[in-house]
């Protein structure tokens, strides 16, 4: 087997040393039976070539969104990632470290969660980030618990607006832990206004969570509700999925939020199913040491040098055990490279444009979409992502557009399997991948579908 | 040493800045097309201040980068010994697997009709689960293995919950990851200790105290953290199961026993299984991790969605909870539908083992284990008796007298060009050292760590604590000043004029 180096000689040899007659005498405190003599049922071992044919196999079977115009979004969103990215995170000293717990020989992992952190904290406009979280939907759940510690509350107000696997997320996270969890049904066509959710603080709420962009892509100004929430002592949490936005528009920072957490995907992250991906997570100086995760700060070495490490740890379950302020041990380390490297390659200037052409990309696919017969824009306000309203149930277009070759959006459907009041509703979103050849096919393919 | 550069480089060791310190306003490393002017939609949401981001071109951060890269120390650069990590080899081929187009370019929410090959590729990576570890069913989902944790501890209280049983109670050997105690919390659970034995196991007798009706389960580390295997697992299964309890198997060590040894014929209700370590997905730093949980046929009900079921039209993606089919699921744990970059990776790692190839692995893991401990052993103070699994375990009664520690021992193994072992846990032993060297090792890198190792001690033992003291020498950096940062933390780069 390729990627074991002993020999027969070796073995034998360290068995001598050992003083041992088998590999088998090493298991014996394995109980009477248990201990296997042959090979589990399962096929055995396969160079490369046939590994990589059986694998490839699999991936022929599928349709990836390189391959047809694709308009998906719903909480992931294809952009395009600069091949410097997959080249500096495939690097062993990168890809075949672990956490940096020896800070002497890992000031390379410090350094770059030190940068990414920065970054975080700059696009949402907060004071300080965290070094990563698994992924946004677990993010929003870890800031719903970090919120109820802070404040000592148990009560949380979920906006309507809030992806639904982050709501499932959430509850599943809180179920235990007596944290009650109230909000409204969120629709495409009504947006809960700041009043409508202030009415659901009071003296118990720990916080507020909104999601901006929201689920169907609206857009709203958060102040008046950070205001709301800072009157009656609780906090304010703003969650997003598309971390292009805000190069584009109005931090969360700038509303007054608590807690800014979400997905980091959109930047250096494929696809890739759904995951890995990484979760961000900024809150204010005040909130540091409520935070979960992990955490990289600035130090010096022995010599006076600036240098990085792992810091406010006495957070942490491996210090903390049953008392820590989460169970994560673990971040996403590389997917967290990935973003860093991306954002470093756009610097400020890139990142505002891109910004703006997903934008652009999304107001020619809004307007192109509009003008086909049976397809209504839901949204008066959004950044790259907006909702549909269709003449015919969205999972059968959707199913539709894919004999067409088309991935056309996500019908709510999907995302409500039990709301029957938004069968006609789909997400469409538009990147800087989507060329006007295919804004163009999918108007046509659509036109054909609802005729 | 003495002798200073201009520039503070030091050959291949390279000084390196802040992004934030080498921007420039004007450049950026990518190169985009001007959008057509179209009227914003924003809603009056337009930003209007600056970010904040520095402007770097290709080659500087490709230089920036590789800069940082070179101050690391990987699998790729040496050996790893980190104990109860598993750094082994992680194969290229796989990284190559998860970059297929049909796979890292899949949207999470295509039409199950787009996406058969990426649902047959979930299934079949559970299939070799299931078959390894013998138990029915598993949940792909966790995003780690502290999530595949939660995962088992929440299938756990949801059954004591449809059993409308108020147990509360979660026993937990004390040389447990502080994973697990930190878990059992966030599930209402609250925790008792078990201590151990002078052979570092679990004290049945203790155990047996301990258990009442109001005893929810144990989570149970196997082979152990201090690398041993708990002989008397079975026992232990059938006494929390007499009691009422269930059992969770942390199953961070399964790469010691993969092919030789299923947990199903342990008696678990649960394990998770870190495919960053038993199946050589890359740690990458710190994560991404993946932890699927496999669940006896008590817990299998309760497993969270999403999952894969096979029907008569191909396999079909379950995204609801609703109760059905026997299913009672207790949530979901992420967005989406797990690390599917994960299982791309395990499987082909998997499928290159093969049944026999693993059963290799677990063996070869365990032989560098023991070669390593009876090299070590006749130096160093092994913390328990009788072979080791996968990971040999000593205590710091060895540099008692010799003014070193554990930590100034290991900054000084840095200095010889290896990963030092890990330090200080298990908790329960005094100044531990858990030394892992996998199956990926040859005999002679084991052979040249413990020569080094052995040296060291001699030097150690000769009295020269003022040299281990100021180790690591040659290192980008040299000792950190922890304290410092935790005092005042710096957790961002700001301007100077900020």
């Amino acid at each position: 087997m390729r990627y074991l180096p002993l020999t027969k000689a070796d073995r034998a040899s360290m068995l001598e040393t050992i003083g041992a007659g088998s590999v088998d005498d090493l298991y014996c405190d394995v109980p009477d039976g248990a201990l296997l003599k042959e090979p589990v049922d399962l096929p055995h071992h396969l160079g490369e070539m046939q590994v990589e044919r059986d694998m490839v196999k699999l991936a022929a079977k599928n349709m990836g969104t390189a391959s047809a115009p694709s308009f998906l979004g719903a909480g992931a969103y294809r952009h395009h990632v600069p091949a410097t990215v997959d080249y500096i995170i495939q690097r062993g000293e990168f890809l075949t470290a672990y956490t940096p717990y020896q800070p002497e020989i890992a000031q390379g992992t410090l350094q770059y969660l030190f940068e990414f952190q920065t970054q975080v904290a700059s696009i949402t406009n907060m004071d300080v980030a965290n070094a990563s979280m698994w992924d946004g939907a677990t993010s929003c759940a870890e800031a719903v618990l970090m919120a109820c510690r802070a404040t000592r509350r148990k009560k949380a107000v979920l906006s309507g607006g809030l992806h639904p696997h982050y709501r499932e997320v959430t509850e599943t996270y809180c179920q235990y832990s007596d944290t009650e969890l109230a909000g409204r049904d969120g629709h495409p066509e009504h947006q809960a206004t700041a009043d409508e959710l202030d009415d659901l603080i009071d003296d118990q709420t720990a916080c507020v969570v909104v999601q901006y962009p929201d689920v169907f892509g609206r857009l709203d100004d958060h102040t008046k509700l950070a205001d709301a929430c800072h009157a009656k002592g609780a906090l304010l949490i703003v969650v997003f999925t598309e971390a292009v936005a805000f190069g584009a528009i109005k931090s969360p920072g700038s509303f007054g939020a608590d807690i800014v957490c979400g997905e980091g995907q959109s930047i250096g992250n494929a696809l890739g199913y759904g995951g890995p991906y990484v979760g961000l997570f900024a809150t204010t100086s005040k909130l540091v040491r409520q935070m979960p995760g992990r955490l990289c700060g600035e130090t010096v070495d022995q010599d006076g040098k600036r240098g990085f490490v792992l810091t406010l740890s006495t957070r942490e379950q491996h210090i903390r055990r049953e008392k820590a302020t989460s169970n994560i041990c673990t971040n996403s380390g590389l997917c967290s490279l990935a973003f860093t490297v991306h954002m470093s390659l756009l610097g400020e200037d890139g990142y505002r444009k891109l910004a703006a052409i997903n934008h652009e990309r999304a107001v020619k696919t809004a307007d192109a979409l509009d003008g086909v017969a049976g397809v209504e824009v839901v949204n008066d306000s959004f950044f790259n992502e907006f909702t549909v309203k269709l003449a015919k149930p969205a999972a059968e277009v959707v199913e539709a557009l894919v004999a067409r070759g088309i991935m056309g959006g996500v019908p709510l459907s999907r995302l409500y399997p039990n709301r029957d009041d938004l069968g006609a509703f789909m997400l469409v979103a538009a990147t800087e991948t989507n060329t006007d050849e295919d804004i163009a096919a999918l108007a046509a393919a659509l036109k054909e579908v609802l005729a | 040493m003495t002798f200073q550069t201009h520039t503070g480089n030091r050959g291949l060791v390279l000084e390196e800045k802040l992004i934030f310190e080498q921007g420039e306003a004007g450049r950026s490393g990518v190169d985009l097309p001007d959008p057509e002017p179209v009227k914003s939609r924003m809603g009056g949401l337009e930003r209007d201040s600056d970010i904040g981001l520095p402007g770097l071109s290709e080659p500087q951060v490709v230089r920036h980068f590789t800069r940082l890269s070179q101050k690391n120390f990987g699998i790729d650069s040496g050996f790893f010994p980190l104990g109860s990590c598993t750094m082994k080899h992680n194969p290229r081929l796989n990284e190559k697997i998860a970059r297929l187009p049909g796979i890292a370019d899949l949207h999470p929410m295509q039409p199950e009709s787009t996406v058969q090959g990426a649902l047959e590729l979930i299934d079949q990576c559970a299939h070799w689960l299931l078959v390894l570890t013998g138990m029915p069913a598993v949940a792909m989902s966790p995003a780690s293995g502290a999530q595949g944790e939660l995962c088992g501890m929440m299938a756990i209280r949801a059954a004591l919950d449809a059993r409308g049983e108020n147990r509360r109670r979660v026993l937990v050997p004390e040389s447990a990851h502080g994973t697990n105690p930190a878990t059992a919390a966030a599930c209402g659970f609250t925790v008792d200790s078990i201590p151990a034995t002078a052979d570092g196991r679990v004290d049945l007798a203790a155990f047996e105290a301990k258990l009442g009706d109001d005893v929810a389960g144990i989570m149970l580390t196997n082979p152990n953290t201090c690398g041993l295997f708990e002989r008397d697992v079975r026992k232990i299964a059938d006494l929390v199961h007499a009691a009422g309890g269930y059992f969770y198997c942390d199953g961070a060590n399964f790469n010691a026993i993969v092919g030789r040894v299923r947990p199903a014929d342990l008696g678990i209700d649960a394990m998770h299984i870190n495919l960053h370590k038993t199946f050589s997905t890359p740690h990458g730093g710190g994560g991404p991790g993946s932890g699927p949980v496999v669940f006896s046929d008590a817990l299998a009900p309760f497993a969270p969605i999403p999952y894969v079921v096979k029907t008569e039209n191909g396999f079909h993606l379950v995204e609801t909870a609703d109760e059905k089919d026997g299913k009672k699921p207790f949530g979901r744990l992420k967005g989406f539908h797990g690390q599917m970059g994960m299982f791309v990776r395990a499987l082909s790692y998997m499928k290159s083992h093969g049944a026999d190839g693993l059963r290799q692995a677990s063996g070869d893991a365990v032989l560098n284990a023991n070669y390593l401990l009876a090299r070590l052993k006749t130096k160093l103070s092994v913390a328990y008796p009788g072979y080791c699994m996968h990971e040999a375990l000593f205590d710091d009664d060895f540099l008692k007298g010799t003014g070193v520690s554990t930590l100034d021992l290991a900054k000084a193994i840095i200095d010889e060009g290896f990963h030092p072992m890990t330090m200080y846990f298990p908790l329960v032993v005094h100044g531990a050292l858990l030394i892992e060297p996998t199956e990926t090792e040859t005999k002679e890198s084991i052979d040249q760590f413990c020569d080094a190792v052995l040296s060291l001690v001699a030097k150690a033992e000769a009295g020269d604590s003022e040299f281990f003291k100021n180790a690591p020498y040659l290192t980008p950096r040299r000792r950190l000043d922890e304290t410092a940062a935790a005092r005042k933390p710096v957790l961002r780069w700001t301007p100077a004029n900020a």
